[in-house]
């Protein structure tokens, strides 16, 4: 199958994440407007029932090695590369995700062709692959075309819903052999977060704390209004990074991905990294000093002000209307 | 041990972001450029390893406006050489990045060998590749990313990393020395230097400069930016005003519409 | 006690090692150890190292230990125990700032939220970490003209540095508009630095960095080298304190006055326009840098009781007894810090006092204090019954457009 559209299906610890199918519903729309195949790219070691589910897909590539256990991006690139090699994709969707960092950079450079990295979407003009990219922890967008394929790009979370990647279809699966030496770097174990006094997941209700809460003082008033919607407190990375909540709280690309019916972003500026693990709340409230904060283009009502003032402020009115 | 940290300046977004008049770029009169963060880790990372186990840091860094700031506060924080890479072009990626370090690596005397050559997980800037795994493809050696915490095993000659995944996971790996970390984060935020430290390096200490010997471009003609532009943001959240009391009544009465303000049993 | 005003310190030791080359500095060792400076430190009871037991370890060569010590921390340069020293040793200006610059060398760690507002200041010259190219965005809702040296350069009469509070913080710029709406009501020919204007840097000196504040020193006297004014007027206590005992020694010789005094020595000139009557009861904080530092306690009095319909109440302790808000010495960003600690925030305890004579307003002329109480009263409970105001707005309240 030459000259496809590939998508990394992300496999990590034998099972697939969502962004997978938030991949494959982009290659569906890349691959039906260019009129060539969409092929999902799957690999690891004994995971071949995965492919199942990945029906959106036109056929699934598959490669099992021992060397694919690694949960590192040197193998996953070299696999990709010897497949990509003989069988001459036009261009190959990686999720940015921490999971499958790097295995994008990699692969670009192994085969010497273009990477684009931050995508927020892929469109097609004129036959042609645009990517749009995020930069600037959101301040600006690019516009990017390649000079040559396979184009590499690297594809952020949250651009479509998983749901349009899912097919009840079950797709041919191809088994290819891969070569993959000895990593030099060893696998000793998992460390699994301390188990959290709350289950961040279970709230319908966050209070979302960031840098602009301004000192682990303020999460009182994070804490006050959390127990008036009857929710949680949780956190960006760098208020966890300073040891103001622990890890457990973290909503993010390293943290947790989170989905309450209601989220308030409390002096969140709303990058990439934090947004990817709250955008798919039910209602967004963001709270943040700087109009300009691209938590604004996510949130779905916002307020120009001090966390510090709306805080309590929220939570007397609510402690007020509930009465 | 010898701990090579790889610098990078990226725009400040305390400042407004504009948009050159050809529409594809940044203006870089109207920016200020400051230390990527997850660089500022490494650094940090790199004194307190070296805090712990004697031996230098080398602090590399590609040359920008305010680089020379980055620089000496990097020896006042406690790094023992700073290397400027010169001759690069403004617009260079950092696929471009990878190949001019693995030739100044190479050609400029005392750099390597090295023990750990540390470099921030990612930087915002970015558009086309991640710098970390790239420099050590590039200088054949073992690399892991998106570590928040290294501690040195000198008998077996490894490092022993934890790497973040999603989901608060982390996963321990040893990777033997020599090797290429990318940090995400130090095990304390980056230290503070006062501000004498800092004047006094820039009088008694020198920033070496380090060409690089042919004009890397590996990257630069793969991509091309069409247009740039400040997102007016589609789908831009309602506004509220008013004073916090005014807000918060409005915020109650969104919520209430949504049922979100039952009572929790 | 005696005036602690002091001339421009050619007489001050800048660093340890001179300490006893310095008249200022021999006078360290006159101390008699009574133990007033820590009996009337605020925070007198939680150091480790109160001034008496500095001088003793000096003396005792044991400096080093007071260096290692995190005492210094709670120190929030309310010259409360130099105002008492019945030698006259200037500990705030002269002993302390040097110790503290020791203990910043050793310290394995800031707290994280001074650590940012020094570098904030460094770098975009406000400790809060705002684009200087916003620090003069305030000027477009002030309702009257405010000229801007850069854009304008023509001679003033006086140059109002604003500060960074007064530039950036919604309340600030509230004071702010209040200001050149007085400056204007008087026809003074004034203007502004803009963005241009950067820290004048007293708080890092206070604050353990003097290479801060000699950075800042440096770029501000190059600024100010670039136009011509006569005076300069400044909203900070804190400012005024460092163009009155540093900035000479880089060549200021500017008149120099804050703003609070400036309007009061110019009351009768605005009396006729003080037609409001504004019938609170007001009780006045006296700020450690215009109170203790430099002794203006009637000025503020005579403002307010000028402002019709105000009358005006006393807290138990004033003029130079009164207490500390705790945002002097880098305080303002020690509040995390403070609380892992256990401390009581001072601006709770002053809070109290204020709420207990009665009063409807609470009147400052710092900067720092408008912050530091509004929220201490909402953290009391208290912030309904009593507001915070600065002198300079509640004279502007009293002037009918």
């Amino acid at each position: 199958m030459e000259g496809g559209i590939w998508v990394l299906a992300e496999q990590w610890r034998g099972r697939l994440s969502d962004v997978t199918y938030e991949l494959l519903a982009l290659g569906r729309e890349l691959a039906d407007g260019l009129g060539v195949p969409l092929q999902a790219v799957l690999l690891g070691q004994g995971v071949k029932e995965l492919a199942g589910t990945l029906g959106a897909a036109d056929a699934v590539l598959y490669a099992d090695h021992a060397g694919l256990n690694s949960s590192l991006p040197e193998p996953f690139a070299e696999a990709l590369a010897q497949l990509a090699t003989s069988r001459k994709p036009r261009a190959i969707l990686i999720p940015l995700t921490n999971v499958s960092a790097g295995i994008g950079s990699l692969l670009g450079e192994r085969l010497q062709v273009p990477i684009v990295n931050f995508c927020k979407e892929v469109l097609l003009k004129d036959g042609r692959m645009e990517a749009q990219c995020v930069l600037y922890g959101g301040k600006i967008e690019a516009s990017i075309v390649a000079s040559c394929e396979p184009v590499i790009f690297g594809i952020l979370s949250g651009g479509r819903p998983a749901e349009k990647g899912r097919s009840a279809a079950v797709p041919a699966v191809e088994e290819a052999a891969v070569d993959l030496p000895a990593s030099p770097v060893l696998f000793k174990r998992f460390v699994e977060p301390e188990a959290g006094d709350v289950d961040l997941g279970a709230q319908d209700a966050l209070v979302g704390v960031g840098r602009g809460i301004q000192s682990q003082d303020n999460l009182e008033l994070a804490e006050n209004l959390a127990q008036a919607l009857g929710g949680a407190v949780c956190g960006s990375r760098p208020v966890v990074d300073q040891g103001w909540l622990p890890l457990a709280r973290q909503v993010g690309k390293s943290g947790l991905t989170v989905k309450p019916k209601l989220y308030v972003a409390a002096g969140i500026s709303g990058a990439p990294e934090h947004a990817e693990g709250m955008r798919e709340a039910g209602l967004i409230i963001a709270i943040n000093s700087d109009p300009g904060a691209p938590i604004f283009n996510l949130a779905h009502y916002g307020v120009v002000g001090d966390a510090l003032d709306l805080l309590p402020a929220l939570s007397e009115a609510i402690q007020a209307r509930k009465g | 041990m010898h701990v090579i940290v790889l610098l990078r300046m990226v725009p400040d977004v305390v400042e407004e972001l504009e948009i050159a008049p050809e529409g594809n770029a940044l203006d870089l009169d109207a920016l200020r450029m400051i230390l990527s963060e997850s660089d500022d880790h490494a650094l940090e990372q790199a004194l307190l390893l070296k805090e712990r186990h004697g031996g230098r840091v080398t602090v590399l860094a590609p040359d920008a406006p305010e680089v020379d700031d980055a620089l000496f506060t990097a020896l006042a924080k406690g790094a023992d050489r700073a290397i400027k890479i010169t001759g690069l072009d403004a617009s260079l990626t950092a696929r471009g990045l990878g190949h001019a370090c693995r030739q100044v690596l190479a050609s400029t005397p005392g750099l390597m060998p090295a023990d750990l050559i540390l470099t921030g997980a990612q930087a915002f800037s970015d558009l086309d590749a991640v710098i970390a795994p790239l420099l050590a493809y590039h200088l054949g050696l073992p690399h892991v990313g998106i570590v928040s915490h290294v501690s040195v095993n000198p008998a077996a000659g490894s490092v022993t990393v934890l790497r973040e995944y999603a989901g608060g996971v982390r996963a321990e790996f040893e990777v033997p020395l020599p090797g290429v970390i990318g940090i995400q984060s130090a095990e304390k935020p980056p230290r503070y230097v006062p501000v004498a430290k800092v004047r006094a390096a820039m009088k008694s200490q020198k920033i070496e400069t380090a060409g690089v010997p042919v004009m890397a471009d590996g990257g630069n003609a793969l991509i091309q930016v069409t247009g740039m532009l400040k997102p007016e943001a589609a789908g831009h959240a309602e506004m509220l005003e008013g004073s916090p009391e005014e807000v918060a009544g409005r915020i109650c009465d969104i919520l209430a519409a949504r049922g979100l303000l039952q009572e929790v049993r | 006690m005696g005036a602690v005003t002091s001339a421009a310190d050619v007489s001050c030791p800048t660093s340890l090692g001179d300490l006893f080359q310095s008249e200022e500095g021999r006078k360290v060792l006159t101390c008699i150890q009574c133990g007033v400076c820590a009996g009337t430190c605020p925070y007198g009871d939680v150091m480790d190292y109160p001034p008496r037991r500095i001088i003793a370890m000096l003396r005792a060569g044991m400096l080093e230990k007071v260096f290692s010590s995190e005492s210094l921390l709670a120190c929030v340069a309310c010259y409360a125990c130099m105002a008492k020293c019945p030698r006259g040793i200037r500990l705030t200006e002269v002993l302390l700032p040097l110790i503290k610059e020791q203990t910043l060398l050793r310290l394995p760690e800031l707290p994280a939220e001074l650590q940012k507002a020094l570098q904030n200041t460094l770098r975009y010259g406000n400790p809060m970490g705002e684009s200087s190219r916003k620090r003069a965005a305030w000027v477009k809702t002030a309702g009257v003209p405010v000229r801007i040296l850069a854009e304008d350069p023509r001679p003033a009469d006086v140059l109002w540095f604003v500060e960074c509070y007064a530039s950036y913080y919604p309340r600030g710029q509230a004071c702010s508009r209040a200001t050149a709406r007085l400056f204007d009501a008087l026809g003074a020919n004034f203007a502004i630095l803009g963005n241009e204007e950067k820290c004048a840097g007293e708080c890092g000196r206070l604050t353990w960095e003097p290479g801060l504040y000699e950075t800042l020193m440096d770029y501000n006297m190059a600024v100010f080298q670039k136009y011509q004014f006569r005076e300069v007027i400044t909203s900070c206590p804190h400012a005024h304190n460092a163009f009155k005992n540093r900035y000479p020694l880089l060549g200021f010789n500017w008149e120099l006055d804050v703003t609070m005094r400036y309007f009061a020595r110019r009351l009768e000139q605005l009396k006729p326009r003080l037609t409001r009557k504004l019938g609170y009861t007001v009780t006045y904080h006296d700020s450690c840098c215009l109170g203790r530092q430099n002794e203006f306690y009637e000025e503020p009095r005579a403002l307010l009781r000028a402002l019709p319909g105000v009358k005006l109440l006393e807290m138990t302790h004033h003029r130079i007894n009164a207490l500390c808000c705790g945002g002097g010495g880098g305080g303002m960003w020690l509040d995390t810090y403070y609380k892992s600690k256990g401390y009581e925030r001072l601006s709770e305890r002053r809070a109290k006092e204020a709420v207990a004579t009665g009063a409807d307003v609470l009147a400052v002329s710092c900067p720092y204090e408008v912050s530091r109480f509004e929220d201490a009263l909402k953290v009391l409970g208290q912030d309904k019954k009593m507001i915070v105001r600065d002198v300079v707005e509640l004279l502007a309240e009293a002037m009918e457009v």
